[in-house]
């Protein structure tokens, strides 16, 4: 079974779309069960999508829904990846379920998210900033942040 | 004339002030400190074809307490000012600042939220050397108009010092 076919029979109300181009598979999932989504597609033995990439974040301002996240997963075994992109909720207060627990890696990850995009995880260990000194204010590289900083 | 009639040629008579200048600028030592592509003409300048060591200057040193020029070679980001800052804090007296290069000297193309855009905002600045970055010979150039700006004004570094407090004092 396919990831995408996995994903849709397991999850089928969480599945909002599947784009395919030039070979590679992007998964439009809710953000509700992120975690048993990765947990799923790392922990089947055909797929074992033991790698993830990385986790990307989204400002879309001015659309709604504004923040989004974009996980890369990798398959060592089958050497296949795949794409999954959540859109979040919440436009002024943007959480999401950590997904480290899946992941060691995403942890660092989470926290540049956090720290940049402002976008928070429910979770996490260890949520704090890892790029900006401790005492800045703000999400920098939020669309609405001025280029020069405040 | 006066008491050089009596000495003959063999002594030279000068004032202490332009004796310890001329020290000071003949043996400039500046702080082992590079912070980006800058730093990669600095090191060319200390190196064998532009022999910064023929301006008495070869000795670049690991630590600050040993130094008299911080040579600000490259970008400053904000998070790095304390560290800067420090480094100059334990430069002894006097001591001077070049700003090398347009990121140095105003943040250059990074107009970021994360670039100090000049670090004439935090150090007094003697020199500015304008560059992108700026060749060797554009480093040389502004380190001997260093060495002419010592001999001038032996109090330089205070007065600078005294400036940039006032200009913080007012921004307070």
């Amino acid at each position: 079974m396919s990831a995408v076919e996995l994903l849709q029979t397991k999850f089928p109300e969480e599945v909002v779309e599947v784009v395919e181009f030039r070979g590679d598979t992007t998964v439009v999932v809710k953000p509700g069960r992120i975690v048993e989504i990765c947990q799923t597609l790392r922990d089947d033995p055909d797929l074992s999508f033991r790698y993830l990439s990385m986790i990307a974040g989204l400002d879309h301002l001015p659309q709604s829904p504004r923040f989004g996240l974009v996980y890369n997963l990798y398959s060592h075994k089958n050497h296949d990846r795949i794409t999954l992109k959540t859109y979040l909720s919440s436009d002024t207060n943007p959480v999401i379920d950590s997904v480290t627990p899946v992941w060691n890696t995403a942890n660092w990850h989470e926290r540049e998210i956090f720290d940049l995009m402002g976008i928070r995880f429910h979770g996490h260990p260890d949520l704090r900033r890892i790029l900006m000194p401790a005492d800045w204010v703000g999400h920098p590289q939020r669309k609405d942040y001025p280029l020069r900083g405040k | 004339m006066g008491i050089e009639e009596h000495l003959g040629y063999n002594i030279l008579t000068t004032t202490l002030e332009k004796l310890v200048d001329w020290g000071r600028k003949s043996s400039l030592w500046p702080a082992t400190f590079g912070l980006a592509c800058c730093a990669i003409e600095m090191i060319v300048t200390a190196a064998n074809r532009y022999d910064i060591a023929r301006f008495g200057m070869e000795a670049f040193r690991a630590s600050p307490r040993q130094a008299d020029l911080i040579i600000i070679a490259g970008t400053v980001c904000k998070k790095m000012m304390p560290a800067i800052q420090r480094v100059y804090d334990q430069m002894s007296e006097p001591k001077w600042v070049i700003a090398m290069g347009a990121c140095a000297t105003s943040g250059g193309i990074f107009d970021s939220y994360a670039v100090v855009h000049g670090i004439d905002t935090y150090l007094p600045v003697d020199v500015y050397v304008p560059g992108c970055p700026p060749r060797p010979e554009g480093l040389l150039y502004g380190i001997l108009k260093l060495h002419e700006k010592i001999l001038r004004d032996p109090f330089l570094t205070r007065q600078y010092r005294e400036r940039l407090a006032a200009r913080r004092e007012e921004a307070a």
